[in-house]
């Protein structure tokens, strides 16, 4: 088969099975675009700026598993997308971007829209590729989706020049079935000895705590992590990415931990005396001051990345291989060994953690006049019976999803931890959206990231994607707002937002149903109409109670025994 | 602590920003660096002097190793090794220095490439400690200019650096 560039790349998508390009023409991709005319089988989605098609690919990537693939055309079109490759590099999330470039003999003449999309992502992608050589194209599309979804995964961007997409030129195509490269194998099985001394020290344990996170999600181990933790009787805490991985409402799950953690996980980590890490990378907002993270923890750690072990934490036992491998042969050797963990050691431990747990550090106030935010999450959690898929934007709202919508299963909990982009949200949802049409899809944002991709009601109604948009409106950027009140006594210097659209117009003029809300009361009626309205995309304006803090808290750079509860609850 | 390490890496156009980007990015050291091609045309030889910790180079080994077009790596300074660094150095030989000059050439067993009437041009292979040594050796201010190559190495006996 004789194909131009444009028609290779194409082909070999649809080869590829990639079912969406979220992407948006210009004219270093022309003669992609004429590629894409006509056919059906790979359906491309407009969207409305660059970035919304990183975000949308990468919703689509976090909920179904599958790459996100975005096409953009050169200079603006790669430099509007970098924010989104970025978001998915820090969150390990497998995407292929193709950007367009300028003629290969026109690059470095400064030619019209000419940016350099190799140097300007290499810091942010998990590879990249300028193909210089159509022969070479349709292998180096198979590397990048390769590398983008085997080991960490990640973004790779591959810049594809004008000339090498020209329709007058013509090569054979064959769809490239297997990639061999001799400088990437990542390790997917882990030590046999290590797996064994892991489990030593496991049956040893007297406090044990597991904590796990986006490599759980990533490697799709959610079973395996659950028949371990239940199998053993141990106390786990998730990471903001590993949402879902372990039954959310489940006695053994202790919340999320971290920065905005509650206070029993934390207290545990605190406390604990083995700590099984499991696809975490120990990052700064979960685990505060390095010098007082677990003092008294010997910790197993394992992660399919090298460089994620003893980057930040010294580990006792590093276990390098897929959480899922690994789960399954922790699970075996614990199958065929008698020891158990000293039951009544154990049992006293969880003494204490429910000592703890009694603390209710979620509590707010409930009889408030203002509408509170937990309040708008326990009561979207209600009504669709934890069974949404919920992403977020970044801020307050964020972490209020994050503690109230009770995650039961992984993949549904979508959102920007690593790089915390405002604007995220809204075209993640889309792609969500789009890889499970039936499903419901709600966004939590606030008056300020939704503003940072609201262009994309206008994509939402082209496409017909009623999603749910969950605005906790707070008119502050509360965020920046609680750390001001907290840390500069209260000098609110540009976190209030004057002017702010009526959101209710606001989503009527793009198409949409609006539905704003000011008591208590009207929430729930509020969000049952809202999903009443199967084909509708309603826009939710909650308005809340403006000075609502995120609690508990623990400082930057303070130990985990160091929180703060609600100011009426301070701990002694 | 200062480490050597080499690397054989892909013969690419973006390989050696990629390595350089890294330490970079990651706020590691380079005191030197040095890339030529190999035997092998698909492969280029890189040595790198850093200086750190032992948790910052075990990091530096495994960000390199992640790095898709970094084929293999080796740490020199963890075993017996040769390290070289060639100076080209300039001196202003006009003066009463020109026989001490080639005195001090022959005692570090450098050769002089070229000769003018007032200058020199001194070849020196060495450690680092050596070309230091030369270059401390002689009064600043005839040294007209110096080029260093940076460092390059390779392990002693059987341990060796190939696919
Ligand atoms: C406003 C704000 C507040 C935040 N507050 C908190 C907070 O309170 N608590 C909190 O936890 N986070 C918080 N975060 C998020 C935080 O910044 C990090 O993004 C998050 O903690 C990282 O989660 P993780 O450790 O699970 O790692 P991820 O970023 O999910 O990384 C996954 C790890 O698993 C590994 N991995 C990937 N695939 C596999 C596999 N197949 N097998 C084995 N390993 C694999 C990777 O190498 C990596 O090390 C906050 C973010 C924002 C924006
Ligand atoms: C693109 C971007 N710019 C700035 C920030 C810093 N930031 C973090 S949270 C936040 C406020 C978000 O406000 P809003 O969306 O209204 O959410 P709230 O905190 O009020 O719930 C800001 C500005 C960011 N995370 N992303
Ligand atoms: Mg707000």
């Amino acid at each position: 088969m004789e194909l131009s560039g444009g028609e290779i790349l194409i082909q070999f998508l649809k080869d590829e099975g990639v079912e969406y390009v979220f992407g948006y023409p210009g004219g270093a991709v022309l003669h992609i675009y004429d590629a894409i005319y006509g056919q059906e089988d790979v359906k491309h989605i407009l969207v409305r700026h660059e970035q919304a098609a990183t975000h949308a690919a990468d919703g689509y990537a976090r909920a179904t598993g599958k790459p996100g693939v975005v096409l953009v055309t050169s200079g603006p079109g790669a430099t509007n997308a970098v924010t989104g490759i970025a978001t998915a590099h820090m969150d390990s999330i497998p995407m292929v971007i193709i950007t367009g470039q300028v003629h290969a003999s026109s690059i470095g003449s400064d030619a019209f829209q000419e940016v350099d999309s190799i140097g300007i992502t290499r810091p942010c992608v998990k590879h990249n590729f300028l193909v210089k050589d159509i022969n070479k194209l349709a292998e180096t599309l198979k590397k990048a989706f390769y590398i983008a979804t085997t080991g960490r995964p990640g973004p790779v961007v591959v810049d594809i020049p004008k000339d090498i997409t020209d329709p007058k030129v013509k090569v054979p195509y064959e769809y490239p079935k297997s990639v061999s490269l001799r400088s990437y194998n990542p390790v997917v099985k882990g030590h046999p000895m290590q797996v064994k001394r892991a489990v030593d020290l496991i049956t040893t344990a007297k406090r044990p705590m597991i904590y796990s996170g986006g490599g759980v999600v990533l490697s799709g181990a959610h079973k395996e992590l659950t028949e371990f933790t239940r199998m053993l009787g141990f106390p786990i805490t998730n990471t903001l990415m590993g949402l879902g991985a372990y039954p959310g409402q489940d006695k053994q799950f202790l919340g999320m931990l971290g920065m905005h953690g509650t206070y029993e996980a934390n207290m545990a980590m605190h406390e604990c005396d083995v700590l099984i890490a499991v696809g975490a990378r120990f990052d700064d907002r979960v685990t505060g001051k390095i010098e007082q993270f677990c003092p008294t923890a010997k910790i197993i750690h394992i992660d399919i990345d090298p460089s994620s072990i003893a980057k930040t934490v010294k580990v006792d036992i590093p276990i390098v291989g897929d959480v899922k491998n690994v789960l399954q042969d922790l699970l075996t050797l614990l199958k065929e060994t008698k020891e158990r963990p000293d039951a009544t050691a154990l049992h006293k431990w969880w003494e204490q953690i429910e000592r703890w747990r009694g603390a209710d550090c979620l509590a707010y106030d409930r009889r408030s006049t203002l509408i509170k935010p937990q309040y708008v999450i326990e009561k979207l959690y209600e009504a669709t019976h934890g069974e949404a898929y919920v992403t977020s934007d970044v801020g307050q709202h964020q972490m209020w999803a994050a503690q109230f919508y009770k995650f039961e299963t992984p993949n549904h909990w979508i959102n920007s931890g690593g790089l915390g982009t405002m604007g995220f949200g809204l075209p993640a949802a889309m792609g969500v959206k789009l890889g499970f049409p039936d499903a419901t899809v709600a966004c939590v944002t606030g008056e300020a990231s939704i503003q940072m991709c609201i262009q994309e009601l206008s994509t939402c109604m082209q496409y017909r994607l009623p999603i749910k948009i969950v605005n906790l409106n707070n008119r502050y950027l509360g965020m920046v707002r609680q750390w001001q009140e907290f840390f500069y006594e209260g000098r609110y210097s540009m976190s209030y937002m004057d002017a702010l659209p009526d959101f209710v117009k606001l989503a009527e003029a793009y198409g949409h149903v609006g539905i704003r809300c000011e008591s208590p009361s009207d929430v729930e009626p509020a969000l049952k109409e809202a999903l009443a309205q199967k084909d509708r995309l309603v826009f939710l304006d909650f308005i809340t109670d403006q000075t609502e803090n995120v609690y508990p808290m623990i400082e930057a750079g303070k130990g985990h025994h160091e929180m703060h509860l609600s100011p009426e609850r301070e701990l002694a | 602590m200062r480490h050597i390490i080499s690397l054989l890496l892909e013969n690419e156009s973006g390989a050696l920003s990629r390595v350089a980007g890294l330490f970079s990015a990651r706020g590691y050291n380079i005191e030197a660096l040095t890339v030529a091609p190999t035997e092998d045309e698909s492969l280029s030889r890189m040595t790198i002097v850093t200086n750190g910790s032992s948790e910052i180079l075990e990091q530096i080994i495994k960000q390199l190793n992640k790095l898709v077009d970094v084929v293999k790596l080796m740490e020199l300074t963890e075993g017996a090794h040769i390290e070289r660094e060639l100076a080209l150095i300039k001196l202003d030989a006009s003066g009463k220095n020109r026989e001490e000059f080639k005195r001090l050439a022959d005692i570090f067993r450098a050769g002089i490439v070229d000769v003018t009437t007032s200058s020199y041009v001194v070849e020196l292979t060495g450690t680092v400690e050596k070309i230091d040594a030369f270059l401390d050796a002689i009064d600043k201010k005839f040294i007209i200019e110096v080029a260093r190559s940076g460092v390059t190495g390779m392990a002693r006996g059987e341990r060796a650096l190939r696919l």
